[in-house]
């Protein structure tokens, strides 16, 4: 059984450091570049009922007192689906991180890129990538904790580019939807099918780690890459 | 119904090569009244022409417009994948690398080649000799026409999200010219890996969208069925992008489609590629990164 689901909100709580929260980019909004039927009430929906105005939300704050940029999907909010609000977020938090020489922490949870946006969805996918791979190859550190569910578009695009891939046991994790696959190939597919063991042991995950270790591991990555205080040893 | 206007004018048109005086202006009567219901064609008519099994395939332009072409096969990891084609070129006087997705026009041909749906090894081959252009200074031309990524078991178990990501990461950072070219189906995640380029263009009748018009449909209204209003609401035709500004131009195809006059259809794509090399073939490798940077960062 995948974790029950962890609102953004309290994943970047259960991750930052108390009091250190700042948001970024938290007025950043997309449009309806199709007017695509409905999209607009949906999306006025979903923001009633979660609180949030996009799918992402995005924070500097603290690790154990190291700084860095947290980034977190919530799959409440219109499946965690990308769009260009996302899409944007997620290359300012890499041009900032950039910027300002910080760590950058992507929690995905996402059903893959946002219809009702059109091929400006699927353009995020290259975007996000293009943001994210100056900021690594600028020396910068990628840390992508992917959870339940992440999929489509999300999974293919800056889900996957991490420096350091973590997962939450037993998420779903994969380009095409299990129930895609099965309609190709006309059978049902086997227990833990893409599931984060399955990725661990076909090479795309380095550790899968339990909720209540995460902040602990992070922390743990962060000074493995120096930007802990300088410990010297007596 | 796309598909019997375009036999019904075929028909007509053959019957024209030997039609007696009398005949022949009945003929050209009827001639005119199919082709006219060929224009202004709607989202869902255009996906149908984008489909059908005759329409000139990345083979044809890679025999027709480029000479010396030297296929290179493999990923190096572990696999060929035939539903990706590439390799090296001529373009008048101009090594180029050449990469597209390979559709057959028979079941057996398309058999042979997943349909033009690629794995992660298309997709990483694609990539190997994405980079081996860069390394010889090639400019890179790709040829995109998909249903999409292939959802099969084993493409995921090899890492079909993660081959994906690569080539949008590394394709942003490519230091050569890259020049795509939708000139059929230009599906979701599994056309774009091939697709970050300095300039995209698109055939006036093919489609580029997030998602299937029948996913769409299935999706939001439950109903495979509502293909037409799922293409009418996708905004994926080459108009609508290039409207949206995230195509840079169109290429013209025949009334009825690209497969009615091919002599004309590879003028206009060669034309379109040189114009684009002669644009961008005097930037330095660092100009190319940043503007297509600032290209995809625009969107």
């Amino acid at each position: 059984m995948a974790l029950e689901a962890m609102t953004a909100r309290a994943r970047l709580e259960a991750t930052l450091d108390a009091g250190t929260i700042c948001e970024l980019f938290e007025a950043l909004c997309g449009g309806d570049p199709l007017s695509f039927p409905g999209y607009m009430s949906k999306l006025e929906a979903q923001r009633e009922k979660t609180g949030m105005r996009e799918a992402l939300l995005c924070a500097q704050g603290e690790i154990d007192g190291m700084r860095a940029v947290v980034c977190v999907l919530d799959g409440g909010f219109f499946m965690g689906s990308m769009g260009y609000a996302v899409g944007e977020k997620v290359a300012r938090c890499a041009e900032y991180a950039m910027a300002e020489r910080l760590p950058l922490i992507i929690f995905s949870a996402s059903g893959g890129a946002r219809m009702q946006e059109g091929v400006v969805s699927l353009m995020q996918m290259a975007k996000t990538s293009a943001a994210i791979e100056r900021f690594k190859n600028a020396g910068g550190l990628f840390i992508s904790v992917l959870t339940h569910p992440t999929t489509g578009g999300v999974a293919a695009s800056f889900a996957s580019l991490g420096d350091i891939m973590l997962a939450e046991p037993d998420a779903l994790i994969g380009f095409a939807g299990p129930r895609v696959i099965e309609q190709t190939i006309g059978q049902t597919l086997p227990e833990g099918f893409q599931r984060s063991e399955f990725q661990q042991e076909h090479g795309f995950v380095d550790q899968i780690v339990p909720r209540e270790e995460m902040k602990k591991t992070l922390s743990q990555l962060l000074r493995l890459h120096g930007f802990g205080k300088s410990e010297v040893r007596a | 119904m796309i598909r019997e206007t375009l036999s019904e004018l075929e028909r007509v048109e053959k019957r024209l090569t030997t039609a007696g005086e009398e005949e022949r202006a009945h003929l050209l009567f009827e001639q005119a009244a199919l082709m006219h219901r060929l224009e202004n064609l709607t989202a869902e008519q255009k996906v149908l022409l984008a489909r059908l099994p005759r329409r000139p395939k990345t083979m044809t332009y890679i025999n027709a417009l480029f000479t010396d072409f030297f296929e290179q096969r493999g990923d190096r990891q572990c696999r060929e994948d035939r539903s990706i084609v590439g390799g090296i070129a001529m373009f008048h006087g101009q090594p180029v690398t050449v990469i597209g997705h390979r559709k057959g026009a028979t079941i057996e041909e398309n058999m042979a080649c997943n349909f033009g749906m690629p794995g992660p090894e298309g997709y990483r081959k694609a990539m190997r000799i994405m980079h081996q252009a860069e390394k010889f200074g090639r400019p890179i031309i790709t040829f995109i026409d998909t249903p999409g990524a292939y959802p099969g078991m084993e493409a995921e178990e090899r890492g079909q999200g993660e081959a994906i990501a690569r080539n949008l990461a590394e394709m942003s950072c490519l230091r050569v010219p890259v020049i795509s070219i939708i000139t059929g189906e230009g599906s979701s995640g599994g056309a774009l890996a091939i697709g970050v380029a300095d300039r995209i263009l698109m055939l006036e009748n093919a489609y580029y969208s997030v998602v299937t018009p029948e996913g769409c449909a299935s999706i939001l209204w439950k109903d495979a069925k509502k293909r037409g209003e799922a293409c009418a609401a996708l905004g994926l035709t080459a108009q609508d992008l290039y409207r949206l500004g995230i195509i840079d131009g169109i290429i013209s195809e025949a009334v009825g489609g690209a497969q009615r006059d091919l002599p004309g259809l590879l003028d206009a794509v060669d034309s379109a590629i040189r114009d684009a090399l002669a644009e961008l073939m005097p930037l330095s490798g660092e100009e190319l990164v940043q503007r297509r940077y600032e290209k995809y960062r625009g969107i």
